[in-house]
C-alpha cells in the first residue's frame, strides 16, 4: 500500500510538470510579455518605452528559457521560466499587480474559501444521499417519479438564479441574512448562511439524480436479494447492504474534490463578497493579473492531484476488494 | 395433506391485463419434511421463478397472480409483509445460484451470517459470532475462526457457497431452497456441495427445494422430482419411477439427449427451443416439439393423470413407445495416419506478476506449463480440466491470441512463428464458449461470416457469397440468416453462427472453448450432433476443450486431462474414463453425478479447492489434495509413466505400481 | 437590371458554416441509423416517451429560430452605387428580416413588460412647462390614446393571438388525424378513439398538447409583440423578447459546437488508449490528466485572453464587430471542447478495455482482422450509444456554462447577444427600486426552457440506449 502510495506520488510529478510547461506555453509563448503589456496598458499608452518599463516592472525583462549573456547556472535561472514557472515548485508565486505577495494572499484567503465550501461540500453530501435513498425507497412509485422530475427541473436552472433569487427573496425582501459580507469567527455565522444554504440547493438536482442511480445499480444486483431472503426489513437492507456498497463510488467521486474545496466557488464568493480564493482569482481574471492566474492554475492542478491521491487511498479503505489485494 | 410445504395453482406474472406474461402458470406440488424435491427443467422454464414466488421476493413488475403457498399450514401469500419477513430465514431460506454475487461484498462473512442470527434467533454479540462458527463448523468450512472475519472475495467459490448456506441455517429454516446451487461450481467441489446438503436435510429433518436443470444431480439428491416446462409442470414421481421410466415425452427427450458414458449413439434432439411467454400459448405447451404431437395436443392441454403412481400431463402418456431407440452411427473410424496435423512441444504461457515501488517482476502466473499434445487429422482431443487449470490458455495460445512465452507449435509439418500466422489462422480456427458475447450485436450474420474470408482472402471475392449461404446451410440455419443480427437468435442458433464464422476459412483444425457449457441440454445436444456431422463430412480435427466429461466421452477420440498447468494424464478416451489412472482424474470421473442406477461406485471425495496457479504446491501440483501421496510427490514433478495403448500417467503413486 | 438578390451580400460566419456542417452531419447520421436496426429501435424507443418526444418539440422550436438566425447578411446602403455596392456594417440573419420592427423598435431607456411608458420619470416640456413625468414610449403601446385603454387592448390582443393559435393547432390537427386514419384504414372516428385512450403507437396526445400550447404561445407573442414590448427593454430602450431569441443562437452554438470538437478527440483518444493500452494508453491519460487539472474556468479564461488579443492584433482580419464576436464565441466552443473531452474519454477508454477482451473481438485476431478494422467495426459501433449519450447530456451543462463564463467576463463577446451576458448586464439593477425584474426573467425564462427540454430529452435518450439503466425510471 506504502509503495503504491509512493508511486502515485511520484507520478504527480510529471504532471504538475506538464501543468506549468502548458501554463508557461499559454502565458509566455502563445501571448507574449509584449502582448501582455499592450493589453494592460491600454492602446493610448502603448509605446515601446512603457512596455519596457512595464516588464522590468513585473520581472518579464529576462530571456524566456536561456539567458545567455549570464555565466554558469544563471543562465538557466535567470529566466522567466525559471523565475516564474519553476519558482511554483517551491510555492514561490511572485507578487500581483497590486504589489501583494501571491502566497500571503493566498493563505489569508484559504481560510474565507473553505468557510463556504467546506460547509456546503458536508450538508451537500448528507442531503443528496438522503433524497437519493429516499427516492430508491419509493422506487416505481409516483413519489419516486416526481422526485427524479424535481431533480431534473432543480438542474436545470442556472447556479447564477439561485444566488441572485436568494439574495433577493431572502435578504432584500425578507430581511433575513446579509445580502454579502464576510467577518471571522462566530459573527462570520449569519454571513455564511446564505451561501451555504444556496450552494446545497444548486446542487441537489444534479447529485441526488446521481446517486439515486447508483444506489439503483446496487438494489438490482444478487446479494440483495440474498439480503431479502434473510428475512431482514427493507430500512435495514437500504441503509445497511446498499449504502455501504453505494458509498464506494460516492466517497470516491466526493474525495477528488476535497483538496479543491480551498480554491473556493468563483460565483459564489464573488455575488456575497467573501474574501476567498474563488473571488480573488475572478478579480484576477478581469483584471488580466497574469501573475495570480498562473498561480491559482498551479494550486488548482497541485490541489487537483492531491485529490486523485487521496482517492486511491479512500478507495482502498472503502473497499477490502482493493484494500486487500 | 401433511406436508410441510403445499403449493396450490401457483400463478406468477409479469405485467397486467392482457400483455401479462404468466412465468409460473398453475404450478401445484408439496414438500415434506426431510424430503428433497426437485424441480427440473432448462433455463427459462420458470423454475427460479417459482422459488422467489414462494419467498415473495420477485423482481420488480413480477407480481403472484393467484394460488396459495402454505408452509407447514400457514398461508405464506396471506401474510403482511411485516410478518412475511419473519418466514424468510425463519421458515424457509434460500441459497442462490451464484455465490459470489449473492453475497455482499463489502461486509464480512461473519457479519453476514451474524445478522441473520441476530434476526430469527435473537443473538447479538459474541454469542451470534459464535454460533456463526459454529455454523460454518457444520457446513464444514475448515479453519471457521478465521473464515469470520474474511471478505467473500477472500474464498473460493466452494467456500462461499458453504458461507451461503451457513447464512441459511442460521433461522433454522424448515424449507431449505436451493436454487441451482452447484451450477457455477466444479464437479469436484459441487460433490462436496451436495454432500453437505444431503448430511443437512437428514440431521436436521429440513425439507428441500432443489432447482436445477442436471439430471444427474437430481438422480443423486432428490426424492421426488416435477418436470417444468415453459411455466408448467408436466410431469411429477418418485426418483426412482422417474428414472426407470420417465412418462412425458419431453422429459423422455431430456434423457436421450444427455450424452452417456460408454454409447456412442447419436444424441436425439429436441427440435426448436422453449417457446418465449409471450407466445399465444394454447394447448399442450410442448406440443410444437413434440414428436408424438397428434392434433388434440395442439388444442387441448392435457390434464393430470396418474400412470404406475407417477403423474404426467400428456394426452398420450399411455400409448408412448416404451423406449426411443438411438440411433446408432459408430465414431468416424479415422485412419491413424502417421503424421500429426498439430503437434505441440513445450507450450509455456507465464503471466509475469508485478509488485511494489518499482513494479519489478516478483513471480510468473504459470497458467500452462510444459503442455504437449498432438492431434492427427479428422480426430478430436478433449482437454479436460476444471476452471482455472489453464485449458482455455492452451487454446488461446495456439491461435497466438495469446503470446506463448516458450515451445512450439506445428500445424501440418509447418512451424508457426511471428511471420508466418497467417497460415496458422486459415488452418485453425476457434469456437468460444458464449454465443452471446462472441458474436458481435452490432454485425449482421453475414459480416460476421463474410469477416474471416475477406480478413485472410479466401477465395474470390465474389463467390464469398455463395460461400456464406452454403455456410448457413450446412450448420442448419435459414438461408435469410445472413441478413439478421445475431440478437434474433436464440443461444443454439448462435453457437451454430459461430461454428459457421470458424468453417468459413475452411480450416483443419477447430478449437471449441466449451462450446455447449452456456447451453441447456437439448441444445446442446443439437450442437454436438452438428460438430460431429462436420467433422464426418469435413473430416474436421477438434481441440475440445471442456468440463464436462459425458461431453468428451460422446465425442472425443482421445482425452488429455489438465490440473494446475500441467497434463496429468492423456490417451484414448475409452481408456482413461473407464480406466482412470491418475488420482485425480478418478476423483473427476467418480464426482460426476450420474443418472444411472447407482453402481454402488464411491464418490472419491478430493479435499479442499485447486490451489492458485500463481503459487502452486512444490514437485505434484496434485499432492497436497490426493491421498496417495507419498515424500516423492512433494519433492519432484513425476515423469509420464506409459501404460498401455498409448495412455500415459504423470503420477508417482501409479509408477510404484507398474 | 438587378435581382432582388444584389441588394444583399452574404455573409458566412465561421459559426454559421460549421454550423451547416453540422446540420449536413446530423442529416448523414440520421440516414445512417435508419439503416441500422440496433441504432434505430432505441430511437423509436425515445419516440415512444410522451416526455421525451415533448422536449423534443420544444427543443425544436428552438433549432428552427437558432438555425434563422444563423442565415447571414449585410443589407446594401440605399446611396450607394450600383457598381461598387457599399454595405451596411450590421450583419443581420434571416431571423431579424421576419421579426422585422422587433429589432429596430428602439426606446430611450429600461421599460416594464407591456408599458406604455418609460421606467424612470424625465423632464418634458408640456405647454411650455417643463414637467417631470413617465414620458411615453415611441413604439410600445404607442396607438394608444390614454393609458386606461392599455388593458382591455392587451386583453384583446391575447384573445385574438390564442384563438388563431388553437385554430391553427386544430386544423393541423384535424390533417393529422385524417392521414393517419386513413393510412391505418380507420374511421376518423375510431383513430379519434385510439388516440384519446392513448393507444397509438406513439404518444399521441402528448404531441397534440405541446403543439397546441406552442402554437397558442405564438400567436399570443406575435399579436402582444406587434404593438407592445412583451418582456420589455433594457438599458439601452432595445426589446427584451428580441434580445432573449437572439439569444438562442449563441446557446444552441455553444452547446452543439463544443461537442463537436469534443468528439474527435474523446472517441479517438479514448478508444486508442483502451484498445491499444500499453504505452499508447500512458501517454493519452498522462495527457488528460494534466488537462482535466488545470481548474476549467482558468484555462478558459487564458485561452479568450489570447484569443483577444489576437484579434486586437490582427484588426484587418475582422471587419465587421459580428465577425469579431463570432471569432470569439468559435475560440470559446474550441477551448471548452479542449477542456471537456476528457470525461467521454475516460468512458470509452474503459469501455473499450472491456470490450477488447470479448470473445468477438478474440475471434477477429483470430483471423488476423487488422486493429483499424477491429475498432472501427467491432469497438467502435459498440460504444456508440454511448457517445450519444454524452452528447445531449453535455448540451445543457454547456449552455448554463456559457452563462457563467460571462459573468467571469471569458464568455462570449459583450457586444454579442446572450443569456449570460443579459444576466450579467442586470443583475447590479436588481438594487434599483422598483426592481427591473424582466430582463433577468426574460433570461430564466428562455434559458430554463431551454435546459429542461434538453434534459428531459437526454433523460429519455439515454433510457433508451443505455441497457444497464434500461426499463427503469
Amino acid at each position: 500500500m506504502l509503495a503504491y502510495i509512493l508511486r502515485r506520488l511520484l507520478y504527480a510529478i510529471p504532471i504538475l510538470i506538464g501543468v506549468n510547461l502548458l501554463t508557461f506555453a499559454l502565458f509566455f509563448i502563445v501571448n507574449t510579455p509584449e502582448d501582455m503589456a499592450r493589453m494592460q496598458l491600454g492602446a493610448k499608452h502603448v509605446t515601446p518605452d512603457a512596455i519596457e518599463r512595464w516588464k522590468v516592472e513585473h520581472g518579464y525583462d529576462r530571456p524566456l528559457l536561456l539567458n545567455a549573456k549570464a555565466s554558469g547556472s544563471a543562465q538557466l535561472t535567470d529566466t522567466i521560466f525559471f523565475q516564474h514557472s519553476a519558482a511554483m515548485f517551491v510555492f514561490e508565486f511572485g507578487k500581483g499587480d497590486d504589489g501583494r505577495n501571491i502566497g500571503n494572499e493566498i493563505r489569508t484567503r484559504m481560510g474565507p474559501s473553505l468557510a463556504i465550501a467546506l460547509p456546503v461540500f458536508v450538508i451537500g453530501l448528507l442531503v443528496n444521499i438522503t433524497f437519493a435513498l429516499l427516492m430508491v425507497f419509493f422506487r416505481s412509485t409516483y413519489l419516486d417519479l416526481w422526485g427524479v422530475v424535481l431533480c431534473v427541473v432543480l438542474m436545470s436552472i442556472s447556479g447564477l438564479f439561485y444566488i441572485i433569487a436568494g439574495q433577493y427573496f431572502i435578504s432584500k425582501m425578507w430581511n433575513l441574512l446579509p445580502i454579502s459580507g464576510f467577518a471571522g469567527g462566530v459573527d462570520g455565522l449569519k454571513f455564511i448562511m446564505l451561501p451555504v444554504l444556496i450552494g446545497v440547493v444548486a446542487g441537489i438536482g444534479s447529485g441526488a439524480r446521481w446517486y439515486r442511480t447508483i444506489f439503483l445499480e446496487e438494489i438490482g444486483k444478487d446479494y440483495v436479494r440474498t439480503a431479502r431472503a434473510k428475512g431482514l426489513s427493507e430500512v435495514r437492507v437500504l441503509f445497511r447492504h446498499i449504502l455501504k456498497n453505494g458509498m464506494i463510488p460516492i466517497l470516491t467521486g466526493a474525495v477528488v474534490v476535497l483538496p479543491l474545496l480551498f480554491m473556493g466557488s468563483l460565483i459564489t464568493e464573488s455575488f456575497f463578497g467573501i474574501p476567498g480564493l474563488g473571488s480573488y482569482t475572478i478579480d484576477a481574471i478581469q483584471a488580466q493579473d497574469f501573475a495570480v492566474v498562473r498561480a491559482m492554475v498551479f494550486l488548482g492542478s497541485f490541489l487537483y492531484i492531491v485529490g486523485l491521491i487521496l482517492t486511491d487511498i479512500s478507495y482502498s479503505w472503502a473497499d477490502p476488494r482493493v484494500r486487500l489485494q | 395433506m401433511n406436508a410441510l410445504l403445499n403449493v396450490d395453482k401457483l400463478v406468477t406474472a409479469f405485467g397486467r391485463g392482457d400483455d401479462a406474461l404468466r412465468v409460473v402458470d398453475g404450478i401445484s406440488f408439496h414438500v415434506a419434511a426431510g424430503e428433497t424435491y426437485a424441480l427440473l427443467g432448462e433455463s427459462g422454464c420458470g423454475k427460479s421463478m417459482t422459488a422467489l414466488s414462494l419467498m415473495r421476493l420477485l423482481p420488480d413488475g413480477g407480481h403472484i397472480a393467484s394460488g396459495s403457498v402454505q408452509l407447514d399450514g400457514q398461508d405464506v401469500l396471506a401474510l403482511p409483509e411485516f410478518d412475511m419477513r419473519g418466514v424468510r430465514g425463519g421458515g424457509m431460506a434460500m441459497i442462490f445460484q451464484e455465490p459470489m454475487l449473492a453475497l455482499n461484498p463489502v461486509i464480512k462473512v461473519g457479519t453476514q451470517i451474524a445478522e441473520a442470527l441476530e434476526l430469527h434467533q435473537h443473538l447479538t454479540g459474541q454469542a451470534a459470532w459464535d454460533a456463526a462458527r459454529a455454523l460454518l463448523d457444520s457446513v464444514g468450512v475448515p479453519d471457521a475462526e478465521r473464515r469470520l472475519d474474511s471478505y467473500p472475495f477472500e474464498l473460493s467459490g466452494g467456500l462461499r457457497q458453504r458461507v451461503m448456506i451457513a447464512m441459511a441455517l442460521a433461522g433454522k429454516p424448515k424449507l431449505l431452497i436451493a436454487d441451482e446451487p452447484t451450477t457455477a461450481l466444479d464437479v469436484t467441489i459441487q460433490a462436496q456441495v451436495l454432500e453437505v446438503l444431503r448430511q443437512l436435510r437428514t440431521e436436521q429433518q429440513m425439507g428441500m427445494l432443489l432447482i436445477t436443470h442436471d439430471l444427474g444431480v437430481v438422480a443423486e439428491n432428490a426424492d421426488r422430482v416435477g418436470v417444468m416446462y415453459a411455466g408448467e409442470l408436466v410431469e411429477e414421481g418418485a426418483r426412482d419411477a422417474f428414472f426407470a421410466a420417465p412418462k412425458h415425452p419431453y422429459s423422455r427427450m431430456l434423457f436421450e439427449a444427455l450424452p452417456r458414458p460408454g454409447d456412442g449413439g447419436r444424441l436425439t434432439t429436441i427440435p426448436g427451443q422453449v417457446p418465449g411467454f409471450d407466445n399465444e400459448l394454447q394447448g399442450c405447451r410442448f406440443a410444437p416439439r413434440c414428436p408424438y404431437a397428434i392434433a388434440r395436443c395442439q388444442s387441448e392441454s392435457p390434464d393430470w393423470q396418474e400412470l404406475n403412481g407417477q403423474r404426467v400431463r400428456c394426452h398420450l402418456a399411455a400409448e408412448l413407445p416404451v423406449r426411443i431407440e438411438r440411433e446408432l452411427t459408430a465414431h468416424a473410424k479415422s485412419t491413424q495416419s502417421e503424421e500429426p496435423l498439430l503437434q505441440v512441444d513445450g507450450l509455456k504461457v507465464h503471466f509475469p506478476v508485478r509488485r511494489g515501488f518499482f513494479q519489478r517482476t516478483v513471480g510468473y502466473v504459470r497458467a500452462v506449463d510444459e503442455v504437449s499434445l498432438s492431434i492427427q487429422a479428422g480426430r478430436t482431443l478433449a482437454l479436460v480440466g476444471e476452471s482455472g487449470c489453464g485449458k482455455t490458455t492452451v487454446g488461446k495460445a495456439l491461435l497466438r491470441l495469446i503470446e506463448p512465452t516458450a515451445g512450439t507449435v506445428s500445424l501440418g509439418g509447418e512451424t508457426i512463428h511471428v511471420n508466418n500466422a497467417a497460415t496458422l489462422r486459415r488452418q485453425a480456427q476457434m469456437v468460444f464458449q458464449d454465443p452471446f458475447s462472441s458474436l458481435n450485436p452490432r454485425m449482421r450474420v453475414a459480416d460476421i461470416l463474410l469477416e474471416g474470408m475477406d480478413a485472410l482472402c479466401v477465395g474470390a471475392a465474389k463467390d464469398r457469397h455463395e460461400v456464406m449461404t452454403q455456410l448457413l446451410r450446412q450448420v442448419g440455419l435459414p438461408e435469410d440468416a445472413g441478413g439478421r443480427y445475431p440478437h434474433a437468435f436464440s443461444g443454439g442458433q448462435r453457437q451454430r453462427i459461430a461454428i459457421a464464422r470458424a468453417l468459413a476459412v475452411s480450416p483443419q483444425l477447430v478449437i471449441c472453448d466449451e462450446p455447449t457449457s452456456a447451453l441447456d441440454v437439448s441444445v446442446q445436444a443439437q450442437i454436438l450432433n452438428l460438430l460431429k456431422d462436420l467433422q464426418d463430412s469435413l473430416g474436421l480435427a477438434y481441440l475440445f476443450i471442456t468440463h464436462n466429461l459425458a461431453v468428451v466421452d460422446y465425442l472425443a477420440h482421445d482425452v488429455a486431462v489438465m490440473y494446475l498447468g500441467r497434463i496429468v494424464e492423456q490417451g484414448a478416451a475409452a481408456d482413461v474414463l473407464s480406466s482412470p489412472r491418475h488420482p485425480y482424474t478418478q476423483a473427476l470421473v467418480s464426482a460426476v453425478p450420474r443418472i444411472e442406477a447407482q453402481t454402488g461406485q464411491r464418490i472419491i471425495r478430493l479435499a479442499g479447492d485447486q490451489p492458485s496457479p500463481l503459487n502452486p504446491p512444490q514437485g505434484c501440483h496434485f499432492h497436497p489434495r490426493c491421498s496417495h501421496a507419498s515424500e516423492a510427490c512433494r519433492q519432484t514433478f513425476p515423469d509420464p509413466t506409459l501404460l498401455d495403448n498409448g495412455h500415459w500417467v504423470r503420477c508417482h503413486w501409479v509408477a510404484a505400481q507398474s | 437590371m438587378n435581382s432582388a438578390w444584389s441588394s444583399f451580400d452574404f455573409v458566412l460566419l465561421w459559426t454559421d458554416a460549421l454550423i451547416f456542417a453540422l446540420v449536413a452531419g446530423v442529416l448523414v447520421l440520421v440516414f445512417f441509423i435508419r439503416r441500422q436496426e440496433h441504432l434505430r429501435a432505441p430511437w423509436r424507443a425515445v419516440a415512444q416517451r410522451p416526455m421525451a418526444i415533448g422536449a423534443a418539440l420544444v427543443l425544436s422550436v428552438f433549432v428552427v429560430i437558432g438555425l434563422l438566425d444563423s442565415l447571414h447578411y449585410r443589407e446594401k446602403m440605399p446611396d450607394s452605387p450600383a457598381d461598387a455596392p457599399h454595405y451596411s456594417v450590421d450583419v443581420l440573419s434571416v431571423f431579424d428580416a421576419l421579426v422585422g420592427d422587433l429589432r429596430t423598435q428602439q426606446e430611450k431607456t429600461y421599460s416594464e413588460p407591456m408599458a406604455m411608458q418609460l421606467y424612470a420619470k424625465e423632464f418634458v416640456q408640456r405647454d411650455g412647462v417643463a414637467v417631470r413625468e413617465y414620458p411615453r414610449l415611441k413604439f410600445g403601446g404607442s396607438h394608444l390614446r390614454h393609458a386606461s385603454e392599455r388593458e382591455p387592448d392587451i386583453t384583446r390582443r391575447s384573445l385574438i393571438g390564442l384563438a388563431q393559435g388553437l385554430a391553427v393547432s386544430l386544423l393541423l390537427f384535424g390533417l393529422l388525424a385524417a392521414w393517419q386514419a386513413r393510412r391505418a384504414q380507420n374511421s376518423f372516428g375510431e383513430w379519434f378513439m385510439l388516440w384519446g385512450e392513448g393507444r397509438l403507437d406513439w404518444p399521441g396526445r402528448t404531441v397534440a398538447v405541446i403543439v397546441m400550447l406552442l402554437l397558442m404561445m405564438g400567436g399570443l407573442l406575435i399579436h402582444l409583440a406587434a404593438a407592445y414590448h412583451v418582456f420589455g427593454t433594457d438599458k439601452v430602450g432595445q426589446d427584451v423578447l428580441y434580445i432573449s431569441l437572439k439569444s438562442i443562437r449563441t446557446g444552441l452554438v455553444i452547446g452543439t459546437l463544443t461537442t463537436l470538437v469534443t468528439l474527435p478527440l474523446a472517441i479517438g483518444l479514448g478508444i486508442a488508449a483502451g484498445y491499444f493500452r500499453g504505452w499508447i494508453d500512458d501517454v493519452i491519460q498522462y495527457v488528460y490528466t494534466v488537462l482535466n487539472s488545470i481548474p476549467g474556468v482558468l484555462l478558459i479564461a487564458a485561452a479568450v485572453l489570447i484569443v483577444q488579443v489576437y484579434v486586437e492584433s490582427n484588426p484587418d482580419l475582422f471587419d465587421t464587430a459580428a465577425r469579431r464576436a463570432d471569432i470569439r464565441l468559435l475560440a470559446l466552443c474550441l477551448i471548452m471542447g479542449v477542456t471537456s473531452w476528457t470525461g467521454l474519454a475516460r468512458l470509452l477508454r474503459g469501455e473499450s478495455l472491456k470490450l477488447r477482451t470479448l470473445d468477438y473481438v478474440e475471434a477477429a485476431r483470430a483471423f488476423g482482422v487488422s486493429h483499424s478494422r477491429i475498432i472501427s467495426r467491432h469497438i467502435f459501433p459498440n460504444v456508440f450509444h454511448l457517445v450519444l449519450i454524452a452528447i445531449v447530456l453535455d448540451f445543457s451543462g454547456l449552455v448554463l456554462a456559457e452563462a457563467v463564463l460571462s459573468y467571469v467576463g471569458v464568455g462570449v463577446d459583450p457586444s454579442m447577444h446572450s443569456w449570460g451576458n443579459m444576466i450579467n448586464g442586470s443583475r447590479l439593477e436588481l438594487a434599483r427600486e422598483p426592481v427591473v425584474w424582466w430582463q433577468l426573467g426574460a433570461a430564466f425564462t428562455f434559458m430554463f426552457t431551454l435546459v429542461l427540454a434538453a434534459n428531459l430529452f437526454a433523460d429519455g435518450v439515454r433510457d433508451a440506449f443505455d441497457p444497464r439503466q434500461g426499463g427503469r425510471r
